[in-house]
């Protein structure tokens, strides 16, 4: 096959829907090429049983969560899956989909397959898609920073046990995850199809409409409020500034940056494009066919626990004017 | 390896990303990554000076931090550069403190 295989991450808090979902998604014929990785915390692993499906491409990471005792199991298995591909000794596979624990942040399981010396050359991170209980999530929001984390990280929000909730209760949840992760797209679990499970994070036009307001934040009960907000820029904006930026900011604040996804309008590019990252990751930039709408701007939305708005702001302001500062200045090489 | 020199290790920094079909990098062609590891030089130092750092690169495939003492550090990714200039300057490079930030306005 051409080019890194896609590995699909789905995540979502404990007893959230993960395995019902993937279960749904794996009898799509549109994931029959699909490898499957399950990580269970506990002695016994049960999930993967109830996928209906055991056969070589079905892995369980059984020795501990995700995020910290098994980044190694999932190296590991995602290698082996690719060099028995390889060997023709398991059957052909085009896409893996990695179900996490319920405890997990997902960033660590994306920092092994975009940084893996190996891996990072035969696998690529395409989306995350998060659970999210319309029962028990709005309590665990205020609660669980995993919880957070995870919906900060998504792409898609696939709300479960829509049925036994109040639909009040259950619109007051779809408000909140707008302003907690204003770039991910919010279905009921039911609608989700495999071609929504199956979206490149990079091809959607981020981000949505909710997300043009600058300052569009949310605040959360936590003690430490989790916000989201939205930097517009008019004018366009230089490259080499703006990754340096981001690389400062990543590296100093990137625990509290649970989420960046924008388009960009850079100085010398007739299209957008898309950057996206989850905390100290960012994924390879993409180059937009064409602009999501008629505005030529760039619109940065970041999900952040705990940072100044206005901060970010101003900071990125200094940065870029700086840049285009020395660009005009002229730079031999 | 590095696809692109063939020498063991190498920048897969987001900004330098290796060139495919639909990702934006300036690696797609030799002149194009010059350029582009020039202009991120010559930024890159303007917010070091700011610490009396200096940056280089050394064979195209490294970056080597000075500092005014003479003390350096060598390092193969962009993505080492903030902890590593902190941890020669003795203090973190925070584009969040307004100090910082009034330091980098004031660059001409």
């Amino acid at each position: 096959m051409n080019g890194p295989t896609p590995v699909h991450l789905l995540t979502g808090f404990l007893g959230s829907g993960k395995t019902t979902l993937l279960r749904r998604m794996l009898a799509d014929p549109a994931m029959a090429g699909a490898a499957v990785l399950v990580n269970e915390f506990g002695e016994i692993g049960l999930d993967h049983e109830l996928l209906d499906r055991i056969d070589e491409t079905v892995v369980l990471l059984k020795s501990g969560c995700l995020c910290c005792t098994v980044r190694g199991e999932l190296a590991d298995a995602l290698l082996a899956l690719h060099s028995r591909r390889a060997r023709g000794e398991v059957p052909f596979f085009d896409r893996v989909a990695v179900e996490t624990t319920g405890m997990a942040d997902p960033y660590p399981a994306l920092s092994t397959i975009r940084s893996h010396p190996v891996l990072r050359n035969h696998y690529r991170n395409v989306g995350v898609v998060t659970t999210v209980d319309a029962v028990n999530a709005p309590g665990l929001l205020d609660t669980r920073l995993e919880a957070l984390r995870q919906i900060g990280a998504a792409d898609l929000l696939a709300l479960t046990k829509t049925d036994l909730a109040p639909p009040a209760r259950v619109s007051d949840l779809i408000a909140r995850l707008a302003s907690v992760n204003p770039s991910a797209r919010v279905m009921t679990a039911s609608e989700v199809g495999a071609m929504d499970f199956l979206t490149e994070a990079g091809s959607l036009p981020p981000p949505p409409e909710s997300a043009r307001l600058n300052h569009h934040a949310g605040t959360f009960r936590a003690d430490t409020p989790v916000t989201s907000f939205a930097l517009e820029i008019e004018q366009p904006i230089d490259w080499t500034g703006f990754g340096l930026w981001l690389t400062m900011l990543l590296d100093r604040h990137g625990e509290n940056v649970f989420r960046v996804k924008g388009i960009l309008n850079l100085i010398g590019e007739d299209r957008p494009v898309a950057v996206h990252g989850v905390q100290r990751l960012v994924h390879s930039p993409v180059h937009l066919e064409r602009w999501p709408d008629e505005r030529r701007t760039s619109r940065i939305v970041f999900i952040v626990h705990g940072l100044d708005h206005a901060l970010i702001e101003a900071s990125f302001r200094a940065f870029d004017v700086m840049a285009r500062r020395i660009a005009a200045r002229g730079v031999s090489a | 390896m590095c696809s692109l020199c063939g020498v063991l290790g190498c920048d897969d920094h987001w900004t330098s990303a290796v060139a495919r079909p639909g990702v934006y990098t300036h690696n797609s062609d030799r002149i194009a990554r010059r350029r582009e590891a020039a202009r991120r030089l010559a930024v890159a130092n303007a917010l070091l000076a700011t610490r009396r750092l200096r940056l280089s690169e050394w064979q195209g495939r490294s970056y080597v931090l000075a500092s005014p003492t003479g003390s350096t550090r060598i390092f193969e990714a962009l993505s080492h550069l903030w902890s590593e200039a902190g941890a020669l300057a003795g203090r973190p490079f925070d584009p969040l403190d307004p100090s910082f930030i009034a330091s980098i306005e004031a660059i001409r």
